[in-house]
């Protein structure tokens, strides 16, 4: 066979790496410096050292962000590893309108974020539906402020990322509950095993791939949550729906303190990374 | 041999299973489709209905169109519309491209410092937007690209997702038929558009669905790029609508049922790539 000429792969990769280079890894290394200076878009950046990890350290503003990221990763990952996976065991069967029933299902991830929040903004309005439904069925005996109480503000945007993201690790799920060959389950059929040990003992060892892929996930996109946040919040009321992510949004571009911002970027990437290997490996163990 | 069910068969009968599956999944149906129901129906109430009448009113008594007009006569719905949809389209096909032809060599030729671009490829799938946008934004001010539509395009022109997606894909081809293409004498990149992309072509159309809504429903980017709203795309214009309204909930309702008319009807075409898809990849892989 005819060699190709050495020079051959490289031309095919140039369009995609300069590109990526100049979109992802160029910036990627210019933010790692960007947060060792005081850099402004105005004036030159200036070298700072690690001036801006030293404030992150002493500011409340970032440690509330914080908090609230690891509170909002903390309660959104669980019910997005474990609501899917039933879902998806309902979907898995071949009944009349299946296809449609997943799609709608489906319907929440592709919407957009910033409609998604709208919608749920709407609906969290002090007289809006779900405050009726909520009192006309003796749940509450006073209109919940799901938005507006500094206690309610956060959960109640973590409502609306599960709300998108269920149909998206549904669908993992149910790939994973596919791919598991049905002679396992006849086999244990015809040795007597009961159902719920084949659920015990095949179906979930098997989905154990499927769960780490909606552990990183699922923990990746709590941590990097913005759209909710800035649509029906603003990081409010007093900070308390003040998130990571958010808080570097407006320290560059409302503050306009890239260096800072920087350094809050450096910090998500740690954590995104961490938590990744961490599932990873905590996955693999079991 | 008996029948099996599932293995969260909970009812022995299967009309009873079929029966509390059909209830449960008419239960989340009413959580997804209710809250988009709930926004159609106030888009479609005049002036003279209570909104937050109760009990709530489902069905509007005069269903009119005329939050709808006062959206697109106040505000450049149409046009948000038209940058979405050109936005969308320049970054799924520069995607499609790019992606396809760096997954060639990666799928099927040696060379020396492959394993490198392996590795950066996955550092670029690692690192959040988030850290990436000050110095993509710093960048894109200096290239004069605040305000285009090349600026929006910018952080989608390339994926590294992409290009992973569409080595395999290519892997998943015998190379028999390549090899065949290279005795005729044929040159690698005729054999990549003659040969490689029409056998791949159903990959290619699931990748350029994922990218298509990741593109469509960007808010984070346009956002911090674009003061101009002749550049808006319909996120941005929505949540303007939202927040130049804030009291009118009947136009706010208008316009993001508006911009969510075409994603549906794109959806509605597409959604065997999301669902049975990514079932399928499973299955193989």
């Amino acid at each position: 066979m005819r060699p190709h000429s050495p020079i051959l792969p490289y031309l095919f990769l140039l369009p995609a790496a300069a590109t990526l280079g100049l979109v992802v890894i160029y910036p990627a290394l210019k933010a790692f410096g960007l947060s060792l200076t005081d850099f402004n878009m105005i004036r030159e950046a200036r070298w700072v050292g690690f001036d801006n990890y030293a404030r992150l350290w002493s500011d409340p503003f970032f440690w509330n962000a914080l908090k609230n990221s690891a509170l909002y990763v903390a309660v959104v990952v669980p019910v997005l590893v474990v609501a899917p996976l039933f879902l998806a065991v309902l979907v898995n069967r071949a009944l009349p309108g299946i296809t449609f029933i997943r799609a709608v299902l489906y319907l929440p991830v592709v919407t957009s974020l910033v409609v998604s929040a709208l919608l749920w903004k709407w609906l969290y309005e002090e007289r809006g539906l779900l405050n009726h439904f909520l009192l006309a069925t003796g749940i509450t005996d006073q209109p919940v402020a799901f938005l507006t109480d500094p206690a309610n503000a956060l959960f109640s945007v973590m409502a609306v990322t599960i709300w998108s993201g269920l149909g998206y690790y549904m669908v993992i799920y149910l790939a994973g509950l596919q791919s598991i060959p049905r002679s396992l389950y006849e086999a244990a059929d015809v040795d007597g095993v009961s159902a719920w040990k084949q659920t015990l003992h095949i179906t979930l060892p098997l989905l154990k791939p499927s769960a780490a892929v909606v552990t990183v996930m699922s923990s990746i996109a709590a941590m990097k949550v913005f759209e909710e946040v800035y649509v029906m919040t603003q990081g409010g009321p007093l900070d308390a729906s003040k998130t990571l992510v958010f808080h570097l949004y407006q320290s560059a571009f409302e503050d306009f303190e890239m260096g800072y911002a920087s350094a809050v970027g450096v910090v998500l990437f740690f954590l995104t990374l961490a938590l990744s290997l961490v599932n990873l490996r905590w996955l693999r163990a079991r | 041999m008996k029948t099996r069910t599932s293995p969260l068969r909970i009812f022995a009968s299967p009309w009873a299973d079929a029966a509390w599956r059909y209830a449960a999944l008419l239960l989340m149906m009413a959580v997804t489709v209710g809250p988009f129901l709930w926004l159609l129906s106030t888009s479609l109430k005049g002036p003279g209905e209570n909104l937050f009448a109760m009990p709530p009113v489902w069905l509007p008594a005069e269903p009119t169109l005329d939050n709808f007009v006062r959206v697109v006569e106040t505000q450049p719905f149409f046009r948000y519309l038209a940058n979405s949809a050109l936005v969308a389209a320049i970054s799924v096909v520069l995607n499609l491209l790019l992606a396809s032809l760096a997954a060639y060599p990666l799928a099927r030729m040696a060379f020396p410092g492959r394993q490198a671009v392996f590795v950066l490829l996955l550092a670029s799938m690692m690192v959040p937007f988030q850290l990436l946008m000050i110095p993509v934004y710093e960048l894109a001010i200096t290239l004069g690209l605040a305000n285009s539509y090349l600026g929006l395009v910018l952080p989608h022109a390339c994926t590294a997702f992409g290009v992973f997606f569409m080595r395999q894909a290519f892997q998943n081809i015998p190379r028999a038929v390549e090899e065949a293409a290279i005795m005729e004498g044929i040159g690698r990149l005729a054999i990549w558009w003659h040969v490689l992309l029409p056998l791949t072509k159903p990959s290619l159309a699931a990748l350029a669905v994922f990218s298509f809504i990741a593109c469509w429903g960007d808010f984070l980017w346009p956002l911090i790029l674009i003061d101009e709203p002749a550049y808006f795309t319909l996120p941005l214009g929505v949540n303007r609508l939202a927040a130049s309204f804030s009291l009118d909930w009947r136009l706010v309702a208008a316009g993001t049922v508006f911009s969510m008319i075409p994603i549906l009807i794109f959806f509605g075409f597409t959604q065997r790539f999301f669902i049975e898809g990514a079932v399928k990849g499973a299955v193989k892989g």
